[in-house]
């Protein structure tokens, strides 16, 4: 079996920067503030809590890894009650 | 077959579809039919049935028996009522005495070269021979003939030439040509019904007999692909059912549908006592017609089958022997212990799986157990493997995820677009409908990695067929649209008229881009840019143009935006809102409809409404008297990451296979084993299974009342044909179970006595199904939603006065690569897909006598890649990619092109999944099957994993011996 990392065997946090990233390369052949909007309520009707959580978690820690329009929505995404 | 249950009269000759009425005068009463319709047809309106043998009204008429002449007033001779058409005013009889003479002789000729053996005969009581020698009042036969087709041995003794010995090849008809009569019924339907042509008529007169093709060829080596629509046209046993060879003729007979593909066909079950005799496809199916293919209407052994598992099991742990146990006991286990998990671990800790297999009320009654019960939204379907990129494309641009036609739209096509979809192995009787068309003339355009089935066929070829590079659908789609735009072929009228300006001249102004244009995406998608302006310009100057699509458009990391850009071509090029054009997504399974418009996933109640909507919940609270959860709940991948990180420890999976059908085996199976409570209700172990700890047995679309959904919106009834063999059906068990959570929380308990109650909440609390009752379905045979109050016969096509959202959207499409990428290590791209005799997952279709066509998943690669590799045909092959690796055997061909590869995955042997990866839509996680980097080579036998893997099955599997 090959050892080579890959997204397939990668961590629950380098799933949500890939999923999160993925919204924003389509939004971002939109008009900004449409592809803004448009990416956070992507988030906030599709994404249960527990993974907004978690992408708020990345959020607070600065984002690494997170293209500009994620952390440019982030203001726009529901953050989860506790 | 005639038909001597239902009296599904049988008019001769097909309906003529002429406006034009002609009224003639028939043994002295006045009939008023169509133009172009058959005096034939004319007669049997008028009630009166003329004698005949070759005509039957599922194909042409071709007038060979001479059986159905008539006379007519002023015209000499005696012609044939099947082939004159009526004319105005002709006066016709169709009983004389000159008449009976004729009809007669035709008779003598016939029987004096057929067996007698009418009281051993399979066909005794349902042949129309023996039913037409007693219409023409048929008493002696007056030639002794000399030579016959029907006696092996001369009276010396010797070897008749003319005999021709049964072909039994086939595992589900007969075909005994001692009994033929040549009336070619059964080419014909080859030929127009199914489009197969793998009948022929060899030789001539009285050598004259059916053929499959060659001369050496059986009925299994032919082309023949056992729809069975010849078995159901011949007149006399000539084709024969096996079933009916072993059973007897049925008795009586039950309309319902088929439980495997989307396309939905009716059928009529036909039944002596609570035996299945035969399955034969309803003439009034509004999505068949009459047709089906060898799934449906023969592989329904599995409902039978000796792996059905029949009592409730539990056990411990996966590790320990399943213990079988009464229902209660069952109840009382799985209630115990998901009621345990959500205390210790909380409301979000559970949820369940639909299934698209079972029933519109089972899907239902599955998403209310977690929302009504376990208080979330954890519900999900696999559904989301195949379709939910449908339901994002098709909502954001046109307001609703409906396809938006119905499957008799093809018959005023005149351009067809057929991406990422093989209907002729995924969607048979629609690919039979389809070709029919384009034998009339219709233009295709194939977008496939692969010469599919589709790209050409009997009388028909492609006009272009575009082999993109795996994963560039949106590259392909977008630069048709670029050309339409570019070279102005769009329709203006309809865009102004129907669509959002402002969004369209965004669009076009982005669509417009150079980096659009065929000649600039020719590098990735590797089809030749002259190739995608010439089919850009077919599709949008050629009329009617209609676009269907499948799994090969949905399952890519691209999926959501290719559906946009599908839906975006229609509306540039005024093709929808009439017959003839649309978007049509092919559904996978049954009831893939059916299973997303209950609500089935987790960030929408049914009808397909969000969660987070409060006046929708509102609905559901006031019936359901709990309160509803306002956020999305987890979707399948979510659930297995979650059980891996320990917050999700308890599901209830209905009919659905994941650890076989959703993509990286190894992490669903590790997400399954992390789990302290996995509920399979299902009819076999199957895979899943192994790693449940609660077996729900299943029943059958033959033992349970419901309705399906197919592909067109249709919701078709599921009848009751026989008791269920384990004693409930699914929607009871599901109830059995919730009621036992129930009484541990101390709800209300559910009171289901019916399905058609549970229909009744559906239309109660659902505005498209508010018209929805069994009543109706009764009196209509089908209806297609929306259907209430505006449209109380329901709706057949969509967004014809204007789009559901008000003005159709367009968005734009940008391509992005998918992140899966060739390289030096994984350099070949594999795709997968389905044949025509295998179903999903092949639980069903594996334990049926179908396995004789594919009995085992095969790589098809190129080859060129074959040969750099030192692969031969047949070869065992180990298939790897960065996840994992198995091995199967290698088909080697040019359907693929050099650089693909491409599988089934109807086998659990083979473990496709281990394969593909976790990368999925970017909208909605679909998964991405159809494209994953892979390396082949050479190798002995089955890989580590895959003895791993059975041998780890056979342990789970172990069942104890019922304590006595
Ligand atoms: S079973 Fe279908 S495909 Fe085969 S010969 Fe008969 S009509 Fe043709
Ligand atoms: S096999 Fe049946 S349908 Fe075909 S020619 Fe013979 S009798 Fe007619
Ligand atoms: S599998 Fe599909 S095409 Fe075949 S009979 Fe069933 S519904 Fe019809
Ligand atoms: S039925 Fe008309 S010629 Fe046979």
């Amino acid at each position: 079996m090959s050892l080579e990392t890959h997204p397939a065997r990668s961590s629950p946090q380098d799933k949500l920067v890939t999923m999160a990233n993925q919204i924003a390369r389509f939004m971002e052949s939109k008009p900004y503030a449409e592809g803004r909007e448009g990416l956070a309520s992507h988030i906030n009707d599709f994404w249960e809590p527990r993974m907004r959580r978690q992408l708020f978690d990345m959020l607070d820690a600065g984002g690494a890894g997170l293209r500009p329009l994620v952390i440019d929505a982030a203001p726009l995404i529901r953050r989860p009650s506790a | 077959m005639k038909d001597f249950i239902i009296p599904d009269r049988d008019f001769g000759t097909p309906a003529a579809k002429s406006k034009v009425m002609v009224t003639l005068t028939i043994d002295g009463f006045d009939v008023t039919v169509p133009e172009g319709t058959s005096i034939m047809r004319a007669a049997a309106e008028a009630g009166i049935s003329v004698p005949k043998l070759c005509a039957t009204d599922s194909v042409d008429a071709f007038g060979s028996c001479r059986l159905c002449l008539v006379e007519i007033e002023g015209r000499s001779g005696t012609p044939a009522s099947c082939t004159t058409p009526v004319a105005a005013g002709l006066k016709v009889s169709t009983q004389n005495d000159r008449l009976k003479k004729l009809r007669r002789g035709v008779m003598e000729l016939y029987i004096s070269d057929h067996p007698l053996d009418c009281l051993t005969c399979s066909a005794n009581g349902d042949c129309e021979l023996q039913d037409m020698a007693g219409a023409v009042g048929l008493r002696d036969v007056r030639y002794e003939a000399v030579e016959t087709h029907f006696r092996a041995k001369n009276t010396s003794g010797e070897d008749n030439p003319h005999w021709v010995p049964k072909d039994d090849s086939n595992p589900y008809f007969t075909y005994d040509p001692a009994k033929c009569i040549v009336c070619s019924r059964c080419v014909r339907a080859c030929e127009e019904v199914q489009g197969t042509f793998a009948l022929t008529i060899e030789g001539r007169g009285f050598d004259s007999r059916v053929s499959f093709g060659a001369k050496t060829d059986t009925a299994l080596t032919s082309d023949c692909v056992s729809c069975g629509a010849c078995v159901q046209a011949c007149p006399t046993a000539t084709l024969q059912e096996n079933s009916i060879i072993d059973i007897g003729t049925p008795e009586r007979s039950v309309i319902t549908t088929c439980a495997y593909c989307g396309v939905g066909c009716s059928f009529k079950a036909e039944m002596r006592g609570d035996e299945l005799v035969r399955m034969v496809p309803y003439k009034h199916g509004k999505a068949n017609r009459g047709h089906s293919c060898v799934k449906g209407r023969f592989a329904y052994g599995y409902a039978t089958h000796k792996d059905r598992i029949l009592k409730p099991m539990i056990r411990e742990a996966i590790t320990d022997p399943w213990r079988e146990v009464s229902w209660g006991e069952a109840m009382e286990f799985a209630a115990n212990r998901m009621r345990g998990i959500q205390e210790q671990y909380g409301r979000q800790s559970v949820g369940v799986i639909t299934s698209s297999r079972c029933t519109n009320e089972e899907a239902y009654l599955v998403q209310k157990l977690t929302r009504a019960v376990f208080l979330n939204n954890n519900t999900d379907t696999c559904a989301r493997v195949c379709h939910s990129p449908t339901g994002y494309g098709l909502g954001q641009t046109f307001g609703t995820s409906a396809g938006t036609q119905d499957f008799d739209s093809v018959e005023e096509t005149d351009v067809v677009i057929v991406i990422g979809a093989n209907p002729v192995n995924g969607h048979p009787v629609f690919a039979s409908r389809l070709r029919k068309r384009l034998r009339q003339g219709a233009k295709l355009i194939v977008i496939d990695p692969r010469r599919t089935e589709m790209v050409e066929g009997p009388h028909y070829k492609a006009c272009h067929h575009l082999a993109l590079k795996p994963g560039t659908n949106v590259a392909i789609v977008s630069a048709m649209a670029h050309v339409i735009v570019t070279e102005g072929l769009m329709d203006e009228a309809f865009i102004r008229a129907r669509c959002d300006w402002d969004a369209f001249q965004d669009y076009a102004e982005f669509i417009a881009a150079p980096h659009h244009a065929p000649e600039a995406v020719e590098l990735l998608t590797g089809v030749p840019a002259a190739e995608v302006r010439a089919a850009a310009r077919l599709f949008a100057k050629g009329g009617n143009g209609a676009i269907y699509y499948g799994l090969g458009v949905t399952e890519h990391s691209q999926g959501s935006t290719t559906v946009i850009a599908i839906a975006n071509l229609a509306m540039l090029t005024g093709n929808i809102g009439r017959p003839g054009v649309g978007v049509n997504p092919l559904r996978g399974q049954n009831n893939v409809q059916g299973s997303c418009d209950m609500g089935s996933f987790p960030h929408e109640l049914p009808g397909y409404r969000h969660v987070k909507l409060d006046d929708a919940r509102a609905v559901f609270e006031r019936v359901w008297g709990v309160q509803i959860d306002n956020e999305p709940g987890l979707r399948i991948p979510n659930m297995l990451d979650a059980a891996v990180e320990g917050t999700f420890k308890g599901l209830y999976c209905q009919g659905e296979d994941i650890l076989q059908s959703d993509p990286d085996t190894k992490h669903v199976a590790a997400g399954l084993a992390a789990m302290d409570c996995v509920i399979v209700h299902d009819l076999f172990l199957n895979e899943t299974a192994n790693y449940a700890h609660v077996f729900f047995p299943g029943s059958t679309f033959l033992e349970k009342d419901g309705t399906f959904t197919n592909a067109e919106r249709r919701i078709n009834r599921v009848r009751k044909v026989m008791a269920p063999k384990q004693g409930y059906a699914d929607w009871e068990v599901t109830q059995l179970f919730a009621n036992a959570m129930l009484a541990k929380t101390g709800g209300a308990t559910w009171g289901y006595t019916h399905p058609s109650h549970i229909m009744d909440e559906i239309a109660l609390t659902t505005p498209s199904f508010a018209g929805v009752s069994y009543e109706r379905l009764e009196t209509l045979g089908s209806v297609q939603w929306p259907c209430n109050e505006a449209n109380p016969e329901g709706t057949p096509l969509m967004h014809v006065d204007g789009f559901v959202r008000g003005k159709g959207r367009f968005i734009r499409t940008e391509y992005v690569a998918t992140d899966e990428k060739t390289g030096p290590r994984f350099p070949l791209l594999l795709t997968t897909g389905r044949i025509l005799s295998q179903y999903n997952v092949g639980a069903q279709t594996r334990r049926t006598a179908n396995v004789i066509w594919h009995a085992e998943d095969v790589l098809e690669v190129h080859p060129h890649d074959a040969e750099v590799r030192g692969i031969r045909d047949g070869d065992w092959v180990r298939l790897a990619s960065r996840s994992g690796e198995t091995t199967l055997r290698a088909e080697i061909t040019d359907k693929v092109s050099p650089g693909v590869v491409y599988t089934t995955f109807h086998h659990p042997e083979t473990q496709a999944n281990v394969i593909t990866t976790d990368f999925s839509d970017w909208a909605t996680n679909c998964p991405e099957y159809k494209v994953t980097a892979v390396q082949v080579s050479p190798s002995n036998g089955p890989s580590e994993w895959q003895e791993d893997y059975a041998g780890q099955a056979a342990l789970a599997r172990r069942i104890l011996p019922a304590a006595e």
